[in-house]
């Protein structure tokens, strides 16, 4: 893995809001880096800045009461975060795109899916309309879109969750990018047609070899299909390391615990009660002081309540933010 | 040996769809077509499909909160399917329902401890001060603090609310609880409390579970025994175990296979169906999977499949069984 060039370097990225209420610190010193052609998992619970940090990447947190205040995201080396709103459209769509959990809400009602899909392709190739639409109907049969003549001319509530999720991807790597994002995109789908869609993105990423960031709270989704995994909780990446050791020896108490916690669909019933994990996710405008998880942590000292932990490189590849990891 | 607290016979309920310039319906949805089963004394039968399976419905029906199109709900050896509102009413008790929605479900402009309250005002069971202690014991039992009584839903977290929901629909002691995804709103780390707390009660009051899912992993760990639903239909039910370790059915192989596991070790052979859910309006001939059935054979557009045994208390719904 380490071999291959770094395509995405995100460092201490920090994504506040400010809303009459007060500030939420959505992302507070996020790190994360994508190497080429590597799948990355982004997964935390509702509140944990992970969709944030996503838009952050594409610069499209809106602004107020959103604003990135701190930190560097690379992109090939350069910084995205210093770019202005020109350079930023030309990768944006193009070199970086994103698929998001409604496809509904964000395929255009009014205009078929063919006219929404070449309308993303000559906004980024300089070419004909019937080149375009050539085009179009190729990335539909890429997808799985049975027909893709007669689909061209459909509009989307004419189409199935499934198929309108197909569409959204087809839309997004019509530009052959380097970077998918997918943010939650399977969460709304029933499980057969989630498999469907994990299958054609796994596929599709092997064949075109661009780098896919899963950002999801489904453990299992991305035990299936990330290289790398990453665990965020109120803000800040709190474990990273291969998919394998995440699930095989998971260091951070949050991990640990939430692993523990989930039922196992593949083991016999037992009538135990799940170890979950004690309280609920804190307030992001009362972080706790000290490491963010402690309120919740068995683990936690005195220590945990008044210092925040850096996050630390255990062992090769595996980082984690935790004065007390667990020993594998 | 176990008591058969309700049992549900060919229930069929079909929504119309009015259309033309009387009014006259067209077509029907047919949500839930001819399902049948059982479910004992203190035990927990999910029901699982995906959505527009017509589980939700199912669960509604069963309740009477919809009136059926046509069967027999057996409620401890009684027919409730004919009986109106009002003959319904006192057996609303034994009854009750939780909902997905933790936002949704709870009156925003009631407090908390009249919201949990408000089963026992309705039936009029207790005094006053009687009532009142009931909600205190009962948002310690749920783990709320009773002092939370005057807050209102806005206050509680998606997690407190479905404690509340719980509240209020045990609060009566009911036999029976519909669970309608009672967790699937919620964050991973709070389904796990969830879970275990409806669990507990389960075991402390001896209540009975009608679950009702999409999540399998949850409903491995919660049921004793499951219903697989598709298009209206149930295709296959049996023990826990013997479902998830010995599907039968086509698609509740198909469905099983498509669960994520957590583990990146495990690599399961995948069966991927292809197209999508049919439309009730208008399901297939004979086998309503037929259409997306890797071993569809003729037979299967022509007859609807019968309910066969396949092993005890194991039954399935396909063509593949009686085929010579």
């Amino acid at each position: 893995m380490d071999n291959r060039e770094v395509l995405v370097d995100i460092k201490n990225l920090r994504t506040f809001f400010y809303t009459e209420d007060g500030v939420v610190p959505a992302v507070d010193g996020i790190d994360l880096t994508i190497h080429q052609g590597e799948v990355v998992g982004l997964v935390g619970e509702s509140g944990c800045g992970k969709s944030v940090t996503a838009l952050s990447i594409m610069r499209l947190i809106p602004n107020p009461p959103g604003k990135i205040i701190g930190g560097q995201i690379f992109f090939h080396g350069e910084d995205l975060l210093k770019k202005n709103e020109e350079e930023i459209r030309l990768i944006r769509g193009d070199k970086i795109s994103m698929i998001f959990q409604e496809p509904m809400t964000s395929l255009n009602p009014v205009y078929t899916i063919g006219d929404q899909i070449s309308e993303a392709i000559t906004l980024h190739q300089k070419i004909h309309a019937t080149e375009a639409k050539k085009r179009t109907i190729e990335m539909l049969h890429l997808v799985g879109i049975p027909e893709p003549e007669q689909r061209f001319s459909q509009y989307p509530h004419e189409m199935s969750g499934g198929m309108r999720q197909r569409v959204m991807i087809a839309m997004a790597l019509s530009s052959n990018p380097e970077l998918l994002i997918s943010d939650e995109a399977t969460t709304a789908l029933d499980v057969t047609i989630q498999a469907q869609i994990l299958d054609l993105m796994r596929g599709l990423q092997k064949k075109l070899g661009m780098a896919i960031l899963i950002i999801t709270h489904n453990l299992a989704v991305v035990a299936e299909m990330a290289d790398t995994i990453n665990i965020a909780y109120a803000g800040k990446i709190v474990e990273s390391a291969s998919a394998r050791e995440v699930f095989k020896s998971p260091r951070h108490p949050y991990t640990y615990g939430l692993l523990k916690s989930i039922p196992k669909f593949t083991e016999k019933r037992t009538n135990e009660p799940l170890p979950a994990i004690e309280g609920m996710v804190p307030s992001p405008y009362h972080m706790p002081k000290g490491c963010r998880f402690n309120p919740r942590c068995p683990f936690a000292t005195e220590k945990c309540r008044e210092e925040e932990p850096e996050i630390l490189e255990l062992t090769p590849g595996h980082l984690v933010r935790c004065f007390h990891p667990i020993e594998p | 040996m176990a008591t058969r607290l309700v049992e549900v016979q060919k229930l069929k309920k079909w929504f119309p769809i009015k259309g033309g310039v009387f009014s006259t319906t067209v077509a029907s949805v047919r949500a839930v077509d001819e399902v049948s089963f059982f479910i004992d004394q203190g035990e927990t039968l999910s029901l699982v499909g995906e959505s527009g399976s017509g589980k939700t419905t199912t669960g509604r029906t069963m309740l009477k909160l919809l009136q059926p199109t046509s069967g027999k709900i057996i409620y401890k050896g009684k027919d409730i399917s004919k009986l109106t509102p009002n003959q319904m009413r006192p057996l609303r008790r034994n009854m009750q329902i939780m909902f997905q929605d933790p936002y949704g479900s709870l009156n925003p402009r009631m407090p908390v401890g009249d919201i949990i309250r408000e089963p026992l005002d309705v039936h009029s069971i207790g005094t006053r001060k009687e009532r009142q202690q009931a909600v205190a014991t009962m948002m310690e039992t749920v783990g709320l603090r009773p002092e939370y009584e005057r807050r209102y839903p806005h206050e509680f977290s998606g997690g407190q609310r479905q404690r509340i929901g719980v509240a209020r629909a045990i609060i009566i002691n009911p036999e029976l609880l519909v669970l309608d995804e009672p967790i699937s709103a919620l964050d991973v780390s709070i389904q796990s409390q969830i879970i275990n707390l409806l669990q507990e009660l389960q075991q402390r009051l001896n209540l009975t579970y009608l679950f009702i899912a999409h999540d399998l992993a949850v409903v491995r760990h919660m049921s004793d025994r499951v219903a697989v639903m598709y298009l209206g239909k149930i295709v296959e039910t049996a023990d826990n175990d013997e479902l998830f370790d010995h599907p039968f059915h086509p698609y509740t192989q198909a469905l099983l296979s498509a669960v994520p596991v957590p583990d990146p070790d495990v690599k399961r052979e995948r069966i991927i169906l292809q197209g999508d859910v049919p439309s009730p309006i208008n399901p297939p001939s004979g086998c309503h999977f037929r259409t997306r059935c890797p071993y569809a054979m003729p037979i299967c557009k022509e007859q609807e499949p019968a309910m066969i045994e396949v092993a005890p208390g194991h039954t399935v719904a396909c063509h593949l069984l009686t085929r010579k």
